[in-house]
């Protein structure tokens, strides 16, 4: 005769089963080839025959400790993290509150934010890569016009206006996801709040810098985490606008991980690097979990 | 009349409105211009933002076989169908497999319940690029690189966490005591879950669902490494290569652009009201 099971052994036994299939997808394409990641990271294997030899220790990571190349990359992943997700934040929150106030046509201000967000990263970076071209392109076409510059300039010749014009292009793919947040978390703030406040004397500033952004915290803290991750392994817009150049000067970490495993072939520093870019994501999205984890949602 | 003073009191925001659409729209109309202008117009110097005889012949190049020119405008279409393989097969797998788990985790007591949500979204941190030389290796050895398969797996990856992490919050407010009464009357746990909560929980699965077809549909970094032919190739790496190896190809690389970026900007925009439920959902828990 079957045992009979408690009401909880059952919920146990129910949700083992429902659980199974995502934790035998997860087992299969992310927990183990993190693991050979770590494996192959410790090796010297090349591209050219990919199995896990030549063990050389911690040299890799020791290799990269001492790269100038590895240290820029480092910089300038920083550089474009924290530059654009800052701009972001800023264009965001302000085009969020400008929603708020309903001004005449906020509905298609809101409507329009949804294109470049569903525009494909990829396609992004093609328009903004002919947007920038030296010769034809309509940045050269419109300062030209408008009399600022006198003759064509070649954008992405020199390496730090060409980050800074890749920060631009990913700028216009994603401030709407932070603004349709931060407009959507407004929204969600009790009228009641405000209008105390105003009766209490508050000045548009107080209001702003008291009842709004603190009711808003929740939403910024956690559209920066989820943007600082996403910045951090840039990688397609950087592959479309400039393939890393001029003279690597846009290589971020990511980048230069895909240069050394795909195009030098070398398997064992490639996965060092990624192992590295994973520590840091998981050291992010521990601050995430923090955030974004309340226990109270536990029942 | 309400209404009426503060449209007034607000008019004065246009000051912002303009240049935000402004920064918003200048670059689609470049976009599209570029799509129906030839190339000879295209090349005018300074450009003209408006081209004075729209063609449609870069659509014709692309979409109608044998006209076009180079080989990646040939192969385009073949893309377009790859590419909404991928993300519709991946859709599906992904909604099935994440409402079981997301059931699970948000109606049932479990004892590693806490663990398990941590690992979900320590999974959705991994960055692509750490999974993707084990992966590789692996489909060489199965023989699996270049297929639309290996892509579905692979997209799973990213797409399985966001999607338990999303449908768990949206199952999350549905009331329990529809539920209840169905267990009562002897409805087992997945009879309840696909008679019960499913049809409650639809508006977060469309989000969901529109979600997840996004992310696949926009995928480049897989596609670049696992795909080398039209076997497999997406609309992603497709439009990368108009750049590449042959020499840019500008007018078939923007048609190619706003043949990639209707599909994902249409449906955004037909249920926009479920992209920022599931933009809130998804990222602002709570």
């Amino acid at each position: 005769m079957r045992k009979l099971l408690t009401l909880r052994q059952q919920e146990e036994r129910d949700g083992f089963w429902m659980l199974l299939p995502a934790i035998g997808v997860f087992g299969v394409i992310s927990v183990l080839p993190i693991l050979f990641t770590l494996v192959l990271s410790f090796t010297d294997t090349p591209l050219s025959n990919p199995t896990p030899q030549n063990f050389v220790g911690l040299k890799n990571f020791l290799a990269f400790i001492n790269s100038k190349d590895f240290w820029a990359s480092i910089w300038r992943t920083f550089y474009f993290t924290s530059v654009s997700v800052g701009l972001e934040l800023i264009l965001g929150l302000g085009i969020a509150l400008l929603i708020h106030s309903k001004p005449f046509g906020w509905q298609f201000l809101r409507a329009s934010l949804i294109i470049p967000w569903a525009v494909p990263t990829i396609v992004n970076g093609a328009i903004w890569r002919w947007i920038y071209n030296a010769d034809y392109g309509a940045l050269n076409g419109l300062l030209y016009s408008l009399g600022i510059i006198e003759k064509y300039q070649a954008w992405l010749t020199k390496p730090f206006l060409a980050m800074n014009l890749v920060i631009v292009a990913d700028v216009w793919h994603s401030v709407p996801f932070i603004a349709l947040i931060l407009q959507a978390a407004l929204a969600t703030i009790p009228r009641e709040i405000e209008e105390a406040s105003m009766i209490d004397g508050a000045s548009v500033w107080q209001r702003f810098v008291h009842i709004r952004l603190q009711l808003l915290r929740p939403a910024i803290l956690v559209a920066l985490v989820v943007r600082t991750v996403e910045a951090f392994r840039v990688f397609d817009i950087i592959y479309v606008i400039t393939q890393g150049g001029p003279a690597f000067g846009t290589v971020t970490i990511s980048y230069l991980t895909y240069l050394e495993s795909f195009t030098y072939g070398h398997l064992g520093s490639g996965s060092a690097l990624s192992f590295l870019i994973s520590a840091i994501t998981l050291m992010l999205a521990l601050i995430y979990i923090r955030i974004l984890y309340r226990p109270e949602v536990q029942k | 009349m309400k209404r009426l003073t503060r449209f007034i009191k607000n008019s004065w925001l246009v000051v912002f409105m303009v240049p935000v659409l402004l920064f918003i729209y200048a670059p689609i109309t470049w976009l599209i211009t570029s799509s129906i202008s030839t190339r000879a117009q295209l090349l005018a110097m300074p450009p003209r933002f408006f081209p004075e005889n729209p063609t449609l012949k870069n659509y014709m190049d692309i979409l109608v076989p044998g006209t076009a020119v180079s080989e990646v405008a040939r192969t385009f279409k073949i893309t377009l169908g790859n590419s909404l393989l991928v993300a519709l097969v991946t859709t599906v797998i992904c909604l099935i497999i994440a409402s079981l788990a997301a059931y699970a985790l948000a109606r049932l007591r479990l004892r590693y319940k806490n663990n398990f949500i941590m690992g979900i979204l320590s999974i959705r941190m991994i960055p692509e690029i750490s999974l993707v030389i084990p992966l590789f290796i692996a489909a060489a050895r199965f023989g699996w690189l270049d297929k639309p398969l290996v892509l579905i797996v692979t997209y799973l990856s990213f797409a399985l966490p966001f999607a338990i992490w999303m449908l768990t919050t949206f199952f999350e407010t549905i009331p329990i005591e529809m539920e209840d009464a169905a267990l009562i009357d002897g409805s087992s746990r997945l009879n309840t879950l696909f008679k019960v909560i499913l049809p409650l929980a639809s508006p977060g699965i469309v989000s969901t669902a529109l979600f997840i077809f996004l992310l696949a549909w926009d995928e480049f970094f897989f596609a670049l490494i696992f795909t080398s032919t039209t076997a497999s190739k997406t609309v992603p790496v497709a439009i990368a290569e108009f750049t590449g190896r042959y020499a840019v190809d500008i007018t078939a690389m923007m048609t190619g652009g706003v043949l990639a970026a209707l599909p994902p900007v249409i449906l955004a925009l037909l249920f926009q009201r479920y992209i920022v439920s599931g933009l809130s959902a998804g990222a602002v828990k709570g």
